[in-house]
């Protein structure tokens, strides 16, 4: 369901609304009249940017202004510096990426701290417990304290929106950037909103020159103690900041928990239902820790719970704190082994952990099992998916113990049966410069993959490094023209921004001809044969080579079919002709073909995508495009 | 007592999964009822199995514990199996009869257990109510109101802390003004079909 934009732009304070976690910090973002958004698009992040994109692309639509600026960077870096800028200039600005993305812009994130900001600016991670689309569960609460941020963690969509719309009026107190730290479960959460009014936009402003802002080391030498001066005060906010709070559970004597951001709701609900007799320090402004009150805290307890996904990060704080303080008091948490630092919290693992630490029963049953196995359902690519084709071209093209170096994005799902075409994934853009490495430590051939987002991404420096040292290296972007996996956000390559205004598209072959690359094809994947061909020229040419793939995303062109009324070709299988060889379920893969219960094949028409590469992976020809009725 | 209402919702990417867990908090909001939603997106689109689920009441957390779904609303048989750790005795298990088959199966070798046999497994561990949606939809009038005919069946089994009118009005807002009257429809035979 598409969330009608007038819905989150509407004025109406004191009225609810149902939104989603992510959503509600756009909606933040607009009550305090942000000025500039910038993004990458990763998932559990995605929809933030998306709302900000869908606002304005309506608003454009009608003729109106937006009232902010919007943009899809080409990664995570340049999203914080566009951003960065606009906050200099006195704007308010916010920057949403996924938790990894945070590494990529980590560069301008450390020293940015330095020289702080002007006008608010909110930096969101979306940390992704469970990896449950990423390719790490990193603990993005190490780089507020690493960089100096002041942080906030929200624990439902209610909390992530004031926290936004209070956190740029605490950024631009303390002249700080402001982390707002979140995980998948709060992000892909839906909550009921209570609307503030909306402040209207500064819009424009004015670079005052500022010699600190040029931080050579000099400069960086007399930053470094302001920074810690700006934490001092932060300290202090934190101590009268609402989002720390203490909530009492029956009627506690000594017993305490700490906790912060989702675990909060389990550790609430968990104590109720247990019937447990405690208080419950919940930290929103999780740094700097609000020291005094975290002391008076400890000092009241005899006992104090940890409960924090992912790292120890509040519990080895408090550790040290009872140092400081000589508090004679217990700490429970993931170094007593009753939390673990792997994955997502639930319910069940805290009300298991406090059963056992409170020493009272777990009243819950405990999870059902079965008796009968479900088979995996793990996501695939998509039927008629011109990746499938490319890789089966390229597995025809490629001799025995080819290397496969992947990427992010839709094509990793390669690693799967039957086609298993990724050998070794890192993060963005790490295909071509494995290519590199392993094209000097092996005699084996190297043909790796990245999507044309990726490449516009962090894709261009490895290629330029394999020209200059000469890299015996095949390197395929797989040109969709959108960024699928994250909801087919535009990129470099498409021609039209994150505004849905036209803008400059940049072809991706021109910029490898541009890197130096002597050897680049072409390629359609829906033409298998030719497109195996082609791998196999890249193959024998000495030194670099690049095979553009390019073909739509099928999700995309399924979509435009529709709206132009045109028809999707649909295809069969004649069972006379098939001899029930596999080739197109046990080598090519498409989901949309399965076995009968007698075992004859057969194409599952509310699958198809129409894309018809079946009939060219049959080596009997039993299959064609059906005819119409 | 505190009263909580917990429901899960789970089925194939592209089922339309995620889309009934937000009516529900929706209807949920206007019946001013408390709600927590929980979704997994990310790579579950790709065809992936979806699980939301759906908390209503004086609840905290947007997740249930184990064994205390008073739902399980699936759209495929063997996604009801797969999160057979969410039900007990009295959970109610509203589910499609229409199976989809995962590519592990053709591929990978995987067994789908025959839905007679599914259906045996889930009765043992819970009240279980099968349903036709796809026949009941297209005798609506259209195989999109599928949806609308499993959230039909859910409003029927009294779980809801609030009246089935209002699930139903929050879905015709939903919907183009073209679609209204098949979704009133396949919601109606979704309400019956549950009904014994």
């Amino acid at each position: 369901m598409v969330l009608m934009m007038s819905e989150i732009t509407q004025e109406n304070p004191g009225k609810q609304i149902l939104l989603l976690g992510n959503e509600a910090i756009t909606r933040g973002a607009l009550e305090a009249g942000v000025d500039v958004a910038t993004t990458y698009p990763g998932t559990p992040s995605s929809e933030i940017a998306d709302t900000f994109s869908a606002i304005a692309k309506e608003a454009i639509r009608q003729n109106k202004d937006p009232g902010f600026y919007f943009q899809y960077s080409v990664n995570e870096k340049v999203a914080l510096e566009v951003a960065a800028a606009a906050s200099f200039c006195g704007l308010r600005a916010l920057t949403c990426m996924k938790h990894v993305g945070l590494n990529v812009a980590s560069d301008t994130f450390m020293t940015y701290m330095y020289v702080g900001c002007r006008g608010g600016h909110i930096i969101v991670s979306g940390d992704d417990p469970y990896c449950h689309s990423s390719q790490n569960e990193q603990d993005n609460r190490y780089f507020a304290l690493f960089g100096g941020a002041p942080m906030l963690e929200p624990t439902t969509p209610q909390e992530a929106k004031e926290m936004t719309r209070i956190g740029f009026e605490i950024s631009e107190k303390l002249s700080l950037p402001l982390l707002l730290r979140t995980t998948t479960r709060l992000n892909h959460a839906r909550g009921p909103i209570t609307l503030n009014a909306l402040q209207p936009p500064r819009k424009k402003g004015f670079f005052k020159k500022d010699p600190l802002l040029v931080t050579v080391p000099a400069t960086a030498r007399a930053r470094h103690p302001v920074l810690l001066k700006q934490l001092d005060e932060a300290e202090k906010i934190s101590e009268k900041s609402p989002f720390n709070e203490i909530i009492t559970i029956g009627k506690p004597k000594d017993f305490g928990v700490v906790t912060s951001g989702v675990s909060y709701t389990y550790v609430k609900e968990m104590a109720e239902e247990l019937d447990l007799n405690v208080r419950i320090l919940k930290l929103g402004m999780t740094h700097p820790i609000p020291r005094t009150i975290c002391e008076k805290f400890m000092k009241s307890c005899s006992t104090l719970v940890m409960v924090e996904e992912l790292e120890p990060f509040l519990e080895n704080q408090f550790k040290q704190l009872a140092y400081d303080i000589g508090a004679d008091v217990k700490i429970y948490g993931k170094s007593t082994g009753h939390f673990s630092r792997l994955y997502e919290y639930t319910p069940d693992i805290v009300a298991d952990a406090f059963s056992k630490i409170f020493n009272v029963k777990n009243p819950f049953p405990g999870p059902t099992q079965s008796a009968l196995k479900a088979p995996r359902r793990p996501p695939s690519l998509c039927p008629g998916c011109p990746h499938r084709a490319t890789f089966y071209a390229v597995k025809k093209a490629s001799p025995k113990d080819t290397v496969y170096p992947t990427d992010i994005g839709c094509y990793t799902l390669g690693k799967e049966l039957p086609l298993e075409i990724a050998d070794v994934l890192l993060c963005m853009g790490s295909n071509a410069g494995m290519a590199c490495g392993f094209s000097i430590a092996t005699d084996q051939k190297i043909i790796s993959f990245m999507g044309d987002s990726t490449f516009f991404h962090s894709g261009i420096p490895p290629i330029i490094n394999a020209v200059h040292h000469n890299h015996d290296v095949v390197i395929t972007i797989l040109d969709n023209r959108t960024t699928a996996m994250t909801g087919h956000q535009p990129h470099p390559g498409t021609p039209y921004d994150g505004m849905g205004r036209p803008a400059k598209l940049i072809k991706v072959e021109d910029v490898v001809k541009g890197c130096g690359i002597e050897h680049i094809e072409i390629v359609d994947p829906n033409k298998i044969k030719e497109t195996t061909a082609a791998f196999k020229r890249a193959l024998e040419f000495k030194g670099p080579s690049v095979v553009v793939s390019k073909s739509p995303c099928i999700l995309l062109e399924v979509q435009r079919k529709r709206k132009a009324k045109e028809e999707i070709q649909l295809y069969q299988i004649n069972q006379e002709i098939c001899k029930r060889c596999k080739t197109c379920i046990g080598k090519f893969g498409c989901p949309a073909l399965y076995f009968a219960e007698d075992g004859s094949v057969h194409i599952d028409p509310a699958q198809c995508n129409g894309c018809g590469n079946c009939v060219q992976v049959c080596p009997f020809g039993a299959i064609s495009a059906e005819r119409k009725q | 007592m505190k009263k909580k209402t917990s429901i899960v919702l789970t089925g194939v990417g592209g089922q339309g999964v995620i889309t009934a867990a937000n009516l529900l908090g929706k209807a949920a909001v206007k019946a001013k009822v408390g709600v927590f939603v929980s979704e997994i997106h990310g790579m579950a689109q790709r065809g992936g199995a979806v699980v939301c689920t759906v908390r209503m009441g004086d609840v905290s957390s947007p997740l249930p514990n184990s064994g205390t779904a008073d739902v399980l609303l699936s759209m495929e048989p063997v996604e009801a199996l797969r999160n057979i750790c969410y039900v007990n005795k009295k959970t109610k298990i509203i589910t499609d009869k229409n199976p989809i088959i995962p590519f592990t199966v053709a591929v990978g070798g995987e067994q789908y257990p025959k839905v007679e046999e599914i259906f045996k497994e889930l009765s043992s561990h819970a009240e279980l109510h099968p349903v036709d949606a796809s026949q009941i939809a297209k005798d609506a009038g259209a195989i999109i109101t599928k949806n609308t005919v499993m959230l039909g069946a859910l409003a029927a089994s009294g779980v809801l802390p609030f009246k089935p009118e209002v699930l139903l009005e929050t879905i015709l807002e939903d919907v183009p003004e073209k679609y209204k009257e098949i979704n009133k429809k396949a919601f109606e035979a979704g309400m019956k079909a549950i009904k014994k």
